[in-house]
């Protein structure tokens, strides 16, 4: 693990603590409502972080793996009709994982073949590829009439709570593989790869694998995501279990809290969501919230493009090494000169 | 036989739109790195905008082209100016994607703002009529479109060519920083360059209005298309983007007729992806930069 220190995993240890009593303590509906769509939002950011935010490959057809987590859930549990449903799908949910990570190992391999821009290109066609295959899979997805998953029999009072912790669960499991991958020699490779891939791979460092493997992991998680998120909805429709909208979300929190961090997607997902639904609320989820989202999105990328956590730390890390009053012109370079965790002169 | 010569003309008509979409695509990737993923939102407001003046105002969508992209050309600039100049070089490719596909949703939003998110067509009173020459069917608007965009691209070849603006532009696709050191204003050139592209898919958009129902949230499939275009032509090559739209148009035509209309817009995927693991960096383009 990247740098273990004690106040790192105290910070875990706290947060994880608090978000696993939080349903106990604010046990109303709506608001244990908004935590499973910040914590599905803290995970998808999480997961991105991990190809974009560290391999520098920024993708943008996330959301198809959460369509086919999605869909896989739903269809293992209407057509397939596993008996009963209960607690199964959430027990279903590591093999949809490993089923996503396995099948999007081919499709990075062809994916990763270009770079950058191109890159984002080809993940986003994939995200319609699949929107478009839910479409016309009729018989396996119904199609535009959407699909119905059997309805979870769980108390109401406390209905919410079984989503609440597979959301959780999974946010859990790609934070700390997030943590570990950044501390690891996986992790090494990928900045390696985000700063100058070329030299990257002359110097022997398997680019490809590397590469895969990442993109693997990562939308290993989103799918899991997916599986809960249709389970929760009981009712997917291609349109939005394949939404540009999931992600776009996530790409903006990772950018927000500060990609290539690893609290920087959570911090960022904690922030937006609650405010996200609170505008859905207000504007009433109509066309008004699009330009709303459309204007915080370009606010930030504008305004704020290196995100929270890399700002602060910059900003620490200047007052640890005594010049607190830094002119403005100096912000680039001072952080540099102080990386290895503040300790410079 | 007779289907699939007929399918080759509707897709070759149809191409000719598609590549009067994605040379401004090209064009703006080529000057600045910058992939504008609000080019489909673009061409969808074109096609509102088209579509009122014609209901409101009866103005043909034809005639409306020479109001509209003089127009948009501005808008283009400004959005340039605003958006995408503020961006750091190094960090521009990739931010512009995410800044451009806001914009993309702005102008979703402010569209189903102004004109709900139910379909609308732009239908003049030509619209069913058509030609038939050696028992084919020639749609008129079709062909119109067709002919419209030849004379834009020919506009728009003509100014990259015989220009000293064209000169400066092309420059700029080549070689930023040698340009920049030549005298060139890359700054300028780049706002210029959004603003052509945008109007280019303004005009698109008027035709598009004419031959496709469309509703706000129409963009993400012509994005999808238009960027799968782009990069079987090369990013950056105009001409590459030209040849890929043609052929693209008529492979989708051709598969909607011989194979299954359901599964026609998989032919852009087929295509990226044979594209990726054949030639990555398309048919025109370099490894670098693209060429004009």
């Amino acid at each position: 693990m990247s740098r273990l220190t004690r106040t790192g995993v105290l910070r875990a240890v706290v947060v994880f603590g608090a978000l696993a009593a939080f349903p106990f303590v604010f046990p109303a509906q709506w608001i244990v409502n908004i935590a499973i769509f910040t914590l599905m939002y803290a995970g998808l950011a999480t997961a991105w972080n991990l190809l974009g935010g560290f391999s520098g490959y920024l993708s943008l057809g996330h959301a198809a793996f959460f369509g086919v987590g999605a869909y896989a859930i739903a269809i293992a549990f209407t057509h397939i009709g596993i008996g009963g449903s209960g607690y199964k799908p959430f027990f279903a949910l590591p093999l949809v994982g490993i089923v996503v990570a396995l099948v999007s190992v081919p499709i990075a391999w062809v994916a990763l073949r270009v770079r950058a821009a191109t890159f984002a290109i080809v993940t986003l066609t994939l995200l319609f590829v699949v929107q478009q295959l839910a479409f016309n899979l009729h018989h396996l997805t119904h199609g535009s009439q959407g699909l119905a998953l059997p309805p979870p029999p769980f108390d109401v009072s406390t209905f919410e709570q079984p989503f609440y912790f597979a959301m959780l669960g999974v946010f859990a499991l790609a934070f700390f593989t997030c943590w570990w991958v950044k501390g690891s020699k996986l992790g090494l490779m990928l900045f390696s790869i985000r700063d100058d891939e070329d030299r990257a791979r002359g110097v022997g460092v398997r680019v490809t694998g590397a590469k895969v493997i990442a993109f693997a992991l990562s939308v290993g998680f989103t799918g899991m995501l997916g599986g809960v998120w249709a389970y929760y909805i009981q009712f997917i429709y291609p349109q939005f279990a394949v939404d540009p909208l999931i992600t776009i979300g996530a790409v903006l929190m990772a950018f927000l809290g500060g990609k290539g961090t690893v609290w920087g997607p959570t911090v960022g997902a904690f922030i937006l969501v609650p405010a996200q639904q609170y505008m859905a609320y207000k504007l009433g989820a109509s066309e008004l919230y699009l330009l709303g989202y459309a204007s915080v999105f370009l606010l930030i990328m504008l305004f704020l493009p290196r995100g929270i956590i890399p700002s602060i730390s910059d900003h620490l890390a200047r007052r640890r090494s005594g010049r607190p009053d830094e002119p403005p012109g100096a912000v680039a370079s001072a952080p540099r000169a102080t990386l290895p965790g503040g300790m410079a002169p | 036989m007779h289907l699939f010569i007929q399918a080759c003309i509707l897709g070759l008509l149809a191409g000719g739109v598609y590549a009067l979409m994605a040379s401004g695509l090209t064009l703006a990737f080529g000057v600045m790195r910058v992939i504008n993923v609000a080019q489909g939102a673009m061409i969808v407001l074109g096609a509102f905008l088209s579509y009122t003046l014609f209901t409101k105002a009866h103005i043909d969508p034809f005639v409306s082209v020479v109001l509209l992209t003089p127009l948009m050309f501005l808008v283009g600039v400004a959005l340039q100016l605003v958006f995408i100049r503020p961006l750091r070089a190094d960090e521009r490719e990739e931010l512009s994607l995410l800044v451009t596909w806001a914009l993309a949703l702005g102008i979703e939003g402010l569209l189903s703002v102004l004109y709900k998110t139910n379909y609308r067509s732009t239908i003049t009173s030509y619209a069913d009529k058509s030609w038939r020459v050696l028992g084919y069917h020639l749609s008129e608007v079709r062909v119109f479109a067709f002919g419209m965009s030849v004379v834009i691209l020919t506009l728009l070849y003509l100014l990259l060519t015989r220009t000293e603006f064209g000169r400066t532009v092309r420059a700029t696709v080549q070689n930023p920083v040698s340009a920049r050191l030549l005298g060139v204003n890359v700054d300028k050139v780049s706002a210029l360059g959004f603003g052509i592209s945008v109007a280019t898919a303004t005009a698109a958009g008027a035709v598009f209005g004419m031959v496709t129902p469309f509703f706000p949230g129409s963009h993400y499939d012509l994005i999808s298309r238009l960027l799968s275009i782009i990069v079987l032509g090369g990013l950056g090559s105009l001409g590459g983007a030209i040849i890929a739209a043609l052929f693209m148009g008529m492979a989708e035509a051709v598969f909607a007729a011989e194979i299954s209309p359901t599964w026609s817009s998989f032919t852009f995927f087929i295509v990226l992806i044979a594209i990726l693991l054949l030639r990555p960096q398309g048919l025109f383009g370099t490894n670098e930069r693209g060429a004009l």
